[in-house]
């Protein structure tokens, strides 16, 4: 079958379970790499889950398919605010966690059963920002990056 | 130190023709196999491979096992770090000074 995949891998000086916790249930530590998001899930197999944008609004929506925690995160993920985006269905995106001598290895994989994929497209833009900003939090205390594009003119 | 090493290794890989075309082929299409890649370059498939793993070596390429299959991604992380640590930082600049530009020639308009 068709589909649109994108993988993005980083080595973050950190632990597995404190990347675990950045990635999930820690909203306000979410909050300052993801340009003001957060997500809200009870992280478990089978619950709902959530992005909500700083203004309030939920982005994107879905479930988590599989929580295995510090290793591994699927969660079913589909767009809330783009009707164009919406329409293209649901997404899976993994994350797996593994050490790597003093690191730990993160490696998302955002795939969609569809061809040239606007969503997959449209996060493409937006992951290596937000994994850069979370490494760079967890190894120095501080983001690279305030505004996710230049917002200011 | 471990971070200059990091980037020594991703300038190292990055400054070499074959693996510069090697992620031109993933940028164009992305999720290919070592087969499909080899049939872009004029080079045996052991060269290839080499060039694949110093290209994984620098966290350029990611790659997801699909069966028997080995596909490669680009990995763009590493790029971006490269953007935020050289190139970020002037933007801030050009951009207000478009928008003082802006701010100018509106209140000259009135």
């Amino acid at each position: 079958m068709a589909r649109s995949t994108f993988v993005y891998v980083t080595y973050i000086r950190t632990t597995p379970e404190k990347l675990w916790s950045a990635l999930t249930n820690d909203a306000e530590f979410m909050k300052q790499y993801w340009f003001g998001t957060h997500c809200e899930s009870a992280w478990t197999p089978g619950s709902s889950w959530k992005m909500v944008h700083p203004n309030g609004n939920i982005t994107d929506a879905g479930e988590i398919v599989e929580a295995e925690p510090p290793r591994r995160l699927v969660i079913r993920w589909q767009n809330q605010f783009k009707p164009e985006l919406t329409a293209e269905g649901e997404s899976l995106c993994t994350m797996e966690i593994e050490s790597s001598g003093s690191a730990v290895k993160l490696s998302i994989t955002h795939t969609i059963e569809r061809e040239s994929s606007k969503l997959i497209v449209a996060v493409s833009g937006g992951w290596p920002k937000i994994i850069s900003n979370l490494k760079s939090l967890l190894e120095t205390g501080s983001v690279a990056l305030q505004e996710p594009y230049p917002t200011s003119v | 130190m471990a971070e200059h090493r990091d980037t020594d290794v991703l300038f190292k890989a990055l400054a070499d023709p074959s693996r510069r075309t090697l992620l031109d082929l993933l940028h164009a299409h992305d999720g290919r196999t070592l087969n499909e890649l080899c049939e872009y370059l004029d080079m045996t498939r052991q060269g290839v491979t080499q060039h694949l793993d110093l290209l994984e070596a620098a966290n350029l390429v990611g790659t997801v096992r699909r069966g028997r299959e080995k596909l490669h991604f680009l990995n763009p992380v590493p790029l971006q770090e490269i953007y935020e640590r050289w190139i970020a930082k002037f933007e801030k600049p050009r951009l207000k000074a478009l928008s003082d530009l802006k701010r100018r020639l509106e209140k000259s308009n009135g």
